[in-house]
């Protein structure tokens, strides 16, 4: 079953044909690695899919439904969470609250509620915090449910921030290179804590320049090259792919 | 939860402790400017969530305090007698218009306060609405510039309107009545009673807001504040927390506006004017942006030595003073934990040095 479907989206940034009518599905419950040398147009496509930028063209159905329309809020909303190439965790707060707010779009208290403190709200409150202690315990971060998120160690901050994703129960969870700057040792605990994801039932679509981490960790890898698709197949496949071995170290003459 | 609200007993207490000592020192009349400043705390502590919790900046709070004010004011002093038919007998006959004396002896009928209090929110609530959803767009500078713009726009109109008094304001307006017997009014015999309510109702405006920051939507605003793109992300509607937070902290202003109307009796343009918004933003910022006490106490001391006077002729200049200082030395306010290593910092005239661990 296919859980989100990328049909011919193409967006242009002046003179610069960044996406040019790129189609590629996800599968359910499966990983796949977006990848392709820099400047490739591989967090523009993120951009897109996630709703941070609109395509000029094309259509991203997720779940059903069309959502290229859709503002980034509304589509983590339908079950779409992305994470950022730079760490993005909310500085003044701990741990658990950054994961807190994680549990955004499954709680509902609002203005008024919150203001007036009322019953309802407490209980609510409650298994927030239930969720997002649960969620600590899971990746091993609990230990520093008080501390404040952004004082962690870098390789802390990135789990952290998966942490905050994963508490909304996404459907798909867009990766925007989760190993970079992580050393051997947090790579590799970076691979199993996706796959582990991934077998939690959660579909996973990850950028990423580390290429043993993408081919031992992956199900299908798409190849982008000028904002356009050159190879979409299994890792093994691709990395005896002619075109993708040229993209990457250039012409034999 | 129980600390929260321990610090509002402990403020309440505070609150107690001295009107009894005006009562020990014989100096009730002090009562006077502490209720006006009761009322002026309103507005900042409605202007510090705004600041301090949902990252937005506002140079026009003094144009919502002065909506209030004056459709609270006009409401109540529009003689109706004159405009006698079918709607005003209607409004009469169901109760919204009262019939009442002016200082001379002549009858009046003027709307009720309670329903021209309805009207001045509902008011500030469609201004605040209408302006706030495209400048709220706006970050940083150009947000300052585009509510001090309203500010101004409020200021120049209420300046410039024949019916609202134009540069003398309006005067003589009535006390706003509440249950039980009690009216807000700067009468001196319910001095005491006029104390308690106003500061009455800036602890429950504190109960509100410590409320709204300890719950789900403070965290999502404590969220927009630090990464907007991330809280999106997460299905935070960065925009809508915005524009909610504005309105809220416009009506505590208009709430503020109108009840030191009554107070006062009248309302003149300076309430409307560009450094009162000025004022506003530099106790929030002296107390601590995000410090919803530490503004309060602000509040509560430099609005009460300006409205006694201490400040003299330079009072507006004092409080342009004390943002360019704490722009400069302490931008996280005066009253916080490190006070003490930032003021040897100061001292020992390293600002870029850190603070010790």
């Amino acid at each position: 079953m296919t859980l989100l479907s990328v049909r011919g989206i193409s967006k242009r940034f002046g003179g610069l044909q960044a996406v040019n009518d790129l189609s590629f599905d996800i599968a359910t419950g499966s990983i796949k690695a977006l990848i392709g040398p820099n400047g490739a147009g591989k967090t523009t496509i993120f951009n897109l899919i996630s709703g941070f930028l609109p395509p000029d063209s094309g259509e991203i159905v997720f779940g059903g439904a069309e959502i290229q329309a859709l503002s980034s809020c509304e589509v983590a909303v339908r079950g779409m969470v992305r994470t950022f190439q730079h760490i993005r965790l909310f500085p003044k707060m701990t741990v658990l609250e950054n994961i807190m707010v994680g549990r955004h779009v499954h709680s509902r208290a609002g203005f008024l509620a919150g203001m007036l403190n009322l019953p309802f709200t407490w209980k609510e409150e409650r298994r927030i915090r239930e969720k997002s202690f649960e969620i600590m315990e899971l990746l091993g971060i609990v230990d520093h449910a008080g501390t404040e998120a952004i004082s962690l160690a870098y390789g802390q901050q990135r789990v952290v921030e998966i942490g905050r994703a994963l508490a909304c129960e996404p459907k798909l969870l867009l990766l925007d290179e989760p190993a970079a700057g992580l050393n051997m040792r947090e790579t590799n605990g970076m691979g199993a804590l996706i796959s582990r994801i991934r077998d939690m039932g959660v579909t996973v679509l990850l950028v990423e320049h580390d290429m043993s981490l993408v081919m031992k960790i992956s199900d299908e890898v798409v190849v982008v090259s000028y904002g356009e698709k050159i190879a979409e197949d299994r890792p093994l496949a691709i990395q005896k792919n002619r075109e993708v071995i040229r993209v990457y170290l250039g012409d034999d003459e | 939860m129980a600390r929260r609200y321990f610090t509002v007993a402990a403020f309440a207490g505070l609150i107690v402790a001295i009107q009894l000592a005006t009562l020990a020192t014989g100096t009730a009349y002090y009562l006077t400017q502490l209720t006006m400043t009761a009322y002026y705390s309103l507005v900042i502590v409605g202007l510090c969530m705004l600041i301090g919790y949902a990252g937005q900046i506002s140079l026009g709070h003094a144009g919502f305090f002065a909506i209030g004010g004056y459709v609270a004011a006009f409401l109540t002093t529009w003689d109706l007698k004159s405009h006698q038919g079918a709607i005003v007998s209607l409004l009469s006959k169901s109760g919204a218009l009262v019939s009442r004396h002016d200082v001379y002896g002549g009858s009046l009928l003027t709307v009720h306060p309670w329903l021209a209090c309805a009207a001045a929110v509902l008011l500030t609530v469609a201004v605040a609405y209408l302006v706030g959803g495209p400048i709220l767009k706006l970050k940083g500078h150009y947000l300052a510039m585009a509510t001090l713009g309203i500010g101004i726009i409020v200021y120049r109109i209420v300046l410039g309107t024949e019916f609202l008094g134009a540069a003398d304001g309006i005067s003589e307006v009535p006390g706003f009545p509440l249950p039980g017997g009690l009216l807000i009014t700067g009468d001196s015999s319910s001095r005491v009673s006029n104390y308690y309510l106003a500061w009455g109702v800036v602890i429950l405006g504190m109960i509100l807001l410590l409320n709204l920051i300890h719950s789900r939507i403070g965290r999502a605003l404590g969220a927009v504040h630090g990464a907007e793109d991330a809280a999106e992300a997460m299905g935070i509607p960065t925009a809508r927390y915005k524009l909610h937070t504005f309105v809220l902290s416009a009506v505590f202003a208009a709430l503020a506006g109108v009840l030191l109307t009554h107070y006062n009796g009248g309302i003149g343009p300076s309430e409307a004017g560009v450094m009162k918004s000025v004022r506003y933003v530099a106790i929030v910022a002296i107390g601590g942006m995000a410090n919803l006490w530490g503004a309060l106490s602000m509040s509560l001391v430099l609005n009460y030595l300006s409205l006694r006077g201490y400040f003299g002729t330079y009072d507006d200049a004092v409080f342009g003073v004390i943002l360019i200082l704490i722009m400069l030395f302490a931008p996280d306010g005066l009253l916080r934990r490190h006070l003490l290593s930032d003021l040897k910092r100061i001292v020992s005239r390293d600002p870029e040095g850190e603070e010790a661990p």
